[in-house]
């Protein structure tokens, strides 16, 4: 019988290459956890933003399949040797994806807006000095800038302009990196959010969490908008109607 | 990588703007069978710009995929044989992208293209 998510002893190392750790497991269990929803969702592509060992796109290639929904996976990551190890993982398994070492999602930006309808990141998070990020080597694994959250404030958007309308995005933060303010972030661009995983230790708590596009929130988003940038005559209405005694002249 | 991925690609240098498609060098291709999924390729097709991979499965050696098409097309068995055949089973092992607008190489080594940029590029 084969496994469902990636087995550690087949997993590629590299002593520059991130290895699989608790965060790594926390997101393949939200995964899993999800599995039944993932499939149902019928997603076509899917995109793995920082695959470090391969562990976390295998397991996904894994529990959807490559046959049955006709998948295709994608894989980025800004350290060459995580891209080589990721493929000799991927092999291991009998899975395939296709990888591309890159800054994020840099090339792919313009033709595939709109297209991947699964994005899973488990970012740099780890909060360190500024100068820490975007170094080479396994140090861009961690290293996460002001509250962990350069990176993951550069992710954002992008992930934002790939997502298809019924995208979802798994991603990984710790409670350093303000995930409430993450989430209000994602829904000013009209994203709902819920942790799916959580885990603590003593010093810190993991989240991972699931955003999806919801048409409601875009509607009020838009709205909210609207109202900061002038008053329109009924609002100012309704303001003055909470107020009867005041008078703002 | 593939076809699709590459007809996914840009080149993402500063200030170009006509940085699609990536022209391939090909060093070493090979082709590997992957199952056959109707759903798949009749999403995909729209969104696949068509020249550039009718362009790019002829460099790879695959003459097969019509120059034009048509929606009926999507009906015929036959053709999404062959544009599955050229989106997904050809791959690029070892060679480069090549920026048409400013020539830059990006190396394609055991199927993985490198994308990243040197600081002057950015």
């Amino acid at each position: 019988m084969s496994s469902r998510i990636a087995q550690i002893r087949l997993v590629s190392s590299h002593p520059e290459v991130y290895e699989p750790c608790d965060d790594s497991f926390a997101l393949v269990d939200a995964l899993l956890a999800d599995r039944t929803n993932l499939l149902e969702h019928h997603p076509k592509l899917c995109m793995e933003v920082g695959c470090g060992s391969g562990y976390v796109i295998t397991s996904l290639a894994l529990m959807l399949g490559q046959n049955a929904l006709g998948v295709q996976y994608l894989a980025t990551d800004i350290n060459p040797h995580s891209v080589r190890v990721t493929s000799e993982t991927l092999e291991a398994h009998g899975v395939h994806a296709d990888l591309i070492c890159t800054d994020i999602a840099s090339g792919l930006e313009k033709r595939m807006a709109r297209l991947v309808d699964v994005m899973v990141v488990n970012p740099p998070y780890v909060p360190t000095p500024e100068d820490e990020v975007g170094r080479q080597g396994i140090a861009s694994s961690w290293a996460g800038g002001e509250n962990g959250r350069t990176v993951i404030d550069k992710i954002l958007p992008i992930a934002d302009n790939l997502l298809s309308d019924k995208g979802w995005l798994y991603m990984v933060t710790l409670t350093a990196n303000n995930p409430s303010q993450i989430c209000l972030q994602m829904r000013e661009r009209g994203y709902a959010a819920r942790i799916v995983v959580q885990r603590s230790t003593e010093e810190e708590s993991l989240h991972v969490i699931k955003f999806w596009r919801d048409a409601d929130i875009q509607v009020e988003e838009k709205e909210t908008v609207l109202m900061n940038k002038t008053v329109p005559a009924r609002a100012m209405e309704y303001l003055l109607s909470q107020y009867p005694q005041a008078s703002l002249w | 990588m593939r076809l699709l991925t590459h007809n996914m690609l840009s080149s993402n240098i500063k200030g170009v703007t006509n940085g699609f498609p990536l022209r391939l060098e090909i060093e070493k291709a090979v082709e590997k069978q992957v199952d056959f999924n109707v759903d798949f390729l009749k999403n995909m097709f729209v969104k696949i710009e068509w020249k550039a991979l009718v362009d790019a499965s002829r460099a790879m050696g695959y003459v097969d995929l019509p120059d034009q098409t048509e929606p009926s097309m999507l009906d015929s068995d036959e053709f999404l044989k062959k544009f599955h055949h050229a989106l997904l089973e050809l791959h690029l092992e070892e060679g480069a992208l090549i920026c048409p607008e400013t020539d830059r190489r990006f190396p394609v080594n055991k199927g993985i293209p490198n994308m990243l940029l040197h600081e002057d590029e950015v």
